[in-house]
């Protein structure tokens, strides 16, 4: 890896000072941002563990060192806006709201789980919160957002429709195709590209011509924004500043929000290896964003240790009771084989 | 009633569909401004504006996943290729996306949406503009696939096909849209999943769909006059098949023939036989025999594309070979 390429995408701007940007918020809806990352990362380590124990199948891929995108874009948005992700959509499914009592039995492919064990880990959806899924071909679910930002035009809707896709997903038809007509018909679509610089182990820099990725949005005329991934306040700014564009008039936002995946692809793979070192790892690390934006509280005087200690109680507790809860919860009935191949209601 | 193109009888169905129901909406390749590619959408844009019949870019992999992201939303999507062959580009969307919506979402996603487009060979469009795949989008859990002979089962079936709910892959005839039929007017339902007695016969049946109809037709026009009575079923639909419907006229002339324009391996015939040796095992006098298009790309010269489609004499052959006469 050439210096200059690992550390333009480390170069991401900072949200302000830590500490005093913070003055004006609500300590409460701090330790819930604290808390909602804090979930995801106590839930992915257990995830990890049950595959290991063979409670999760096929593939699982761990959001670990991304939280503060998925709760940084939820709190940036309303409850009736759109999500869809790709397949590593555990993060964003938590942060969304979704239980995890349900999202935990869906990797355990429970009838329990958000969709009654049919679609597992890479197929979360729950309708009710306008999770319209995990997608698990990249970039596939990209006309699907669009298209729901279609939609929502269509329907005269005040919502936005969010698309959460890694940065592998830029290089194909799909992102172009979708980018255009957004553009051209002010389809109100957040595309949020997570950079995590790694398409499974192939790097960004080693797949595409132009590594910029929110540099592409020139080619549809589309606002794009750079954004530090590791910090959840800087993420929801820059979501707030897009739902407002496309709730404005429809404007489509290109995000490229800059973070690190601290785990391999999926729990099939290596943490490090051929594609990447120990040392960048680690180097990344210390941009934990549940640590840093733990720190930044307590230097905000807004969580004091009775209330990390309490946060962490509550976090830990509500994972155990999903894995209990998923592991002693009931297979789908055989029967449900059949079911949902074809809807008998009409349109 | 009235006598219609194949064509206009498609346009009345989405003209009176869109009237009926805001939420549909036509999507595609200059289905606007230009009228249609084949003219199917004539009229659409003035009557019912932009919003409602959207122009794309040449983009079938977006649009089509446009249009099932806007079904997920509540809306009922028409989308229009200009020809089934360059949807092979939206394969991930109809396959990977509409296809599996309802099920991976444990039920609660529907995926109310129409692909539609002409399928099969034209005259003289070689290799990349003649093929028909209905048998492939056939294979696919979670599709409808439909496919019209006559202008009313057109316009009878694209109405069903709007309102069923579920992803059809909706399949016109390339070479049938100048063909005219009596169209039912107003509400003209054809259910999807039976199959229509085309012609009456007891000695063999042909089973086809889409423009090998009037080829079987034909072919027993001339077998009448040898008094072969020929039975011609119109599959309409292809998924789901409608088995009954087949074995209930085996059971009457105990001789099957299939044809179909597309390739013969693992083709449509290939599972009307195997339902028909199945469920009508003890009613057959002979084996079932397959016409279905040349196991090749589709050849520019017009005497190669002559013999690599199924026509009269070849279902005639056929017939003739099933009852012991050839």
């Amino acid at each position: 890896m050439k210096a200059g390429k690992e550390s333009k995408a480390a170069r991401a701007p900072s949200g302000g000072a830590p500490g005093k940007r913070l003055a004006g918020e609500d300590a409460a809806a701090m330790r819930r941002l604290l808390r909602d990352m804090l979930l995801i990362r106590r839930f992915e380590e257990r995830a990890g563990e049950q595959y290991a124990l063979g409670k999760i199948g096929g593939f699982c891929h761990l959001y670990i060192g991304q939280e503060a995108v998925a709760v940084g874009a939820m709190a940036g948005l309303n409850a009736d806006d759109y999500v869809l992700c790709s397949y590593r959509d555990h993060g964003q499914a938590l942060a969304r709201g979704i239980p995890p009592r349900a999202v935990m039995a869906e990797l355990f492919g429970k009838a329990t789980g958000t969709s009654h064990g049919k679609g597992g880990s890479m197929h979360v959806f729950d309708v009710d919160k306008a999770f319209l899924g995990g997608h698990a071909i990249v970039g596939g679910h990209i006309p699907l957002a669009t298209g729901v930002g279609f939609a929502i035009r269509y329907q005269g809707g005040s919502q936005v429709s969010v698309c959460f896709f890694g940065e592998a997903a830029v290089n194909n038809g799909a992102f172009h195709e979708s980018l255009n007509m957004a553009a051209l018909w002010k389809v109100p679509v957040i595309y949020l590209c997570e950079n995590n610089r790694y398409g499974m182990g192939t790097a960004l820099e080693r797949a595409a011509a132009v590594y910029d990725v929110a540099a592409r949005s020139c080619s549809y005329d589309m606002p794009s924004e750079t954004v530090d991934g590791m910090d959840v306040i800087a993420v929801r700014e820059a979501v707030r500043r897009a739902a407002e564009r496309a709730r404005d008039d429809g404007t489509p936002t290109l995000l490229e929000v800059r973070t690190y995946r601290f785990m391999g692809h999926s729990m099939s793979d290596p943490i490090h290896g051929h594609y990447r070192t120990k040392e960048e790892v680690d180097q990344q690390k210390l941009r934990d964003p549940v640590v840093t934006f733990h720190k930044e509280l307590e230097q905000a005087g807004m969580l004091d240790a009775e209330a990390w200690t309490a946060l962490e109680a509550g976090v830990n507790d509500a994972v155990d009771d999903a894995v209990r809860f998923a592991d002693q919860s009931a297979d789908p009935d055989p029967a449900e084989l059949l079911t949902d191949v074809y809807r008998e209601t009409p349109a | 009633m009235s006598v219609l193109t194949y064509r206009d009888a498609l346009n009345q169905a989405l003209r009176e569909e869109m009237q009926r129901d805001g939420r549909v909406f036509l999507m595609g390749e200059e289905v606007g401004v230009y009228q249609g590619a084949y003219k199917v959408s004539r009229g659409l844009l003035e009557e019912f504006g932009p919003t409602r019949v959207v122009d794309t870019p040449i983009t079938e992999l977006g649009f089509a996943g446009i249009g099932a992201g806007a079904a997920m939303a509540g809306l009922v999507p028409v989308i229009e290729f200009m020809t089934w062959n360059f949807a092979l580009l939206a394969v991930d969307q109809i396959v990977n996306s509409a296809a599996k919506m309802l099920y991976m979402s444990g039920g609660q996603i529907p995926m109310p949406i129409v692909f539609r487009g002409p399928g099969g060979a034209a005259l003289q469009l070689a290799a990349q503009h003649s093929q028909s795949f209905e048998a492939f989008f056939a294979n696919i859990p979670g599709l409808k696939v439909v496919m019209p002979a006559t202008p009313a089962d057109a316009k009878g079936l694209l109405k069903s096909a709007i309102r069923d709910g579920n992803p059809v892959v909706f399949i016109e005839g390339e070479m049938l849209y100048n063909t005219k039929g009596e169209v039912p007017e107003g509400e003209h339902l054809v259910p999807i999943g039976k199959a229509d007695v085309k012609r009456e016969g007891a000695d063999v049946t042909i089973v086809s769909h889409a423009k090998t109809v009037s080829v079987a037709l034909k072919a027993a026009d001339e077998l009448a006059k040898e008094n072969v009575h020929a039975e011609v079923l119109d599959l309409r639909t292809i998924r789901p098949l409608d088995v009954a419907a087949v074995t209930a006229s085996v059971h009457k002339t105990h001789r099957c023939v299939v044809v179909e324009e597309s390739w013969p391996f693992a083709g449509v015939g290939a599972q009307v036989a195997y339902e028909v040796q199945r469920e009508a095992f003890d009613d057959l006098d002979a084996p079932v025999i397959r016409v279905s298009g040349a196991d090749v790309p589709m050849p520019y010269n017009k005497q190669l594309e002559r013999l690599a489609k199924p026509d009269v004499p070849k279902v005639i052959a056929a017939v003739k070979s099933v009852l012991y006469q050839a």
